[in-house]
């Protein structure tokens, strides 16, 4: 039997649906809810967990993300600066930098500054522990991308802007201070915001720069908290605190966003 | 008595392109100029290498008898002496009016906020708009908006104003409120004024003298009798004739 296109799409859209609804469906019923409870939902494992993950783990999350922030921000900004530059080889620099460190792994960065640069200078040890080595090493890689935002956002603001603040008799520094920079980082916070949001994943890295129980951020203080239970729920945990911390985030990038594309 | 502006041989290059190819001419102290001409005459960027928005190829411009095209001269200082009052305002959109007014008086002149306060709300009601100075830029009309950035140059207390076409992004009927705080810039200040403008009505009532550019060479320069009345050169009467057919 021949069916009309029309009726075809109608049919093909039809079958999808059933089968997401059925799959859907079948896991619910074939699942045993008592026993992903007692592994994933424990509620015994959770008061368990509860002032250390906060008050420990969640709160070195936050720190080692406002660290490793702070300073990924103020190195973004001398390279972006250096981007903008006439002169070649800060050009030249600041596009090696940013390609390099965008084109690696994370972890290696970590790695190196955590184990690389010990080996390599003898013994040299950053002061201040997982703290600074990580703060260290996530921020040069986060000013890597954060570059690139600074500088669209400094190119998005226009050049009258200069022109008229260099015809006030300002210096090109002031001009960049008080003009041009104020304006380009309102036009990039939606983006900053997101990058912080990538950082405080980015954290969960932190690890193999070996913790104490004192230094745990939240991944690993749920990974050991499953060792020691046998339990999934401190997992479950963990992501419903990174999900607290990110969530109204991205939410506030969101709004932020159609904010700015109003007043445009 | 030395000149305002004084312009000697100036030449402009954007790469190959020669936009001014030898400019001399002078602006004396209390005197109003127009600049008219066709567009990509050179009017713009000579007004821009003025105050050295733009780098001069070559030549000498000297303001008040310094010369700031002297690689050793203090540009930013010179400028404090140079009002400039843009095509497109150029106010600054993250600051409210009285901060437009008042940020380059505190920071480059090191006035006091309260007498750089005082001095805004002056220059506001000069331009007539003293009710708008906490208002945001983006929440002006053009017409303000120029009129505001015309008093944010005159609040930095300037010896002579540069004037880059600063009627032509305007709605017509704003012209006129702009041309207005103009004249009376030139009558009642007797500021010193270089204007490059469209508008031949202004240059024929307010000019001391017209000077005619094309092809980036003055082609005829006098009172606004001689070059908009009576043109000595073909050029002139056709670009005069094209915009009176306007």
């Amino acid at each position: 039997m021949a069916l009309k296109p029309r009726q075809r799409r109608r049919l093909i859209r039809t079958l999808m649906y059933v089968v997401f609804v059925a799959g859907f469906l079948v896991t619910i019923i074939v699942a045993d809810w008592a026993r992903i409870q007692r592994l994933f939902f424990n509620v015994d494992v959770m008061q368990e967990m509860l002032p250390d993950v906060l008050a420990i783990a969640a709160r070195n999350t936050l720190v080692y993300t406002a660290g490793s922030f702070s300073f990924g921000l103020v190195l973004a900004l001398i390279l972006a600066l250096m981007k903008l530059s006439t002169i070649t080889p800060y050009r030249l620099f600041a596009t090696w930098y940013i390609e390099l460190f965008r084109g690696l792994p994370a972890l290696i960065t970590i790695i190196l500054f955590g184990f690389g640069l010990p080996i390599a200078f003898d013994g040299f040890r950053l002061p201040g522990g997982t703290l600074v080595t990580g703060s260290l090493a996530l921020g040069v890689v986060a000013a890597a991308y954060m570059a690139e935002t600074i500088r669209a956002g400094v190119l998005a603001v226009p050049r009258g802007q200069t022109e008229a603040a260099r015809s006030l008799g300002m210096s090109s520094s002031r001009a960049l201070g008080s003009i041009v920079l104020p304006q380009a980082f309102r036009i990039i916070i939606p983006p900053l915001t997101n990058e912080f949001v990538l950082l405080i994943k980015d954290t969960s890295l932190l690890f193999v720069l070996g913790t104490t129980p004192l230094t745990k951020e939240l991944t690993k203080f749920a990974r050991d908290f499953m060792t020691t239970t046998r339990n999934a729920t401190p997992l479950t945990v963990a992501a419903i605190v990174y999900l607290l911390i990110t969530l109204p985030l991205t939410y506030l990038v969101r709004r932020l966003e159609r904010r700015a594309a109003v007043s445009r | 008595m030395t000149s305002a502006i004084e312009i000697v041989d100036l030449h402009k290059y954007f790469g190959e392109l020669e936009v001014l190819k030898g400019i001399d001419f002078e602006v004396a102290e209390r005197e109003v100029v127009c600049v008219i001409g066709p567009s990509g005459s050179g009017k713009s960027t000579l007004l821009r290498c003025v105050n050295r928005l733009e780098d001069p190829t070559s030549g000498t411009i000297l303001i008040e008898g310094e010369d700031i095209t002297d690689p050793d001269a203090d540009v930013d200082r010179l400028r404090t002496r140079i009002g400039m009052v843009f095509q497109q305002f150029n106010l600054f959109p993250h600051l409210d009016v009285l901060r437009n007014l008042t940020i380059a008086q505190t920071k480059v002149l090191k006035r006091s906020q309260d007498e750089a306060n005082e001095v805004a709300r002056a220059v506001m009601e000069r331009v007539g708009l003293l009710d708008k100075i906490d208002e945001y830029p983006i929440r002006l009309s053009g017409g303000q908006q120029q009129r505001v950035a015309i008093a944010r140059a005159l609040a930095m207390n300037p010896d002579m104003m540069l004037f880059d076409e600063p009627t032509s992004a305007l709605d017509p009927e704003l012209i006129g409120e702009v041309l207005d705080v103009m004249r009376g810039l030139a009558h009642e200040l007797g500021m010193t004024m270089l204007v490059v403008t469209h508008e031949m009505g202004f240059a024929r009532d307010v000019a001391d003298r017209v000077v005619f550019m094309d092809g980036g060479v003055v082609v005829e320069e006098g009172t606004p009798e001689e070059v908009l009345a009576d043109p000595k050169t073909d050029r002139a009467r056709r670009f005069l004739r094209m915009v009176q057919e306007k």
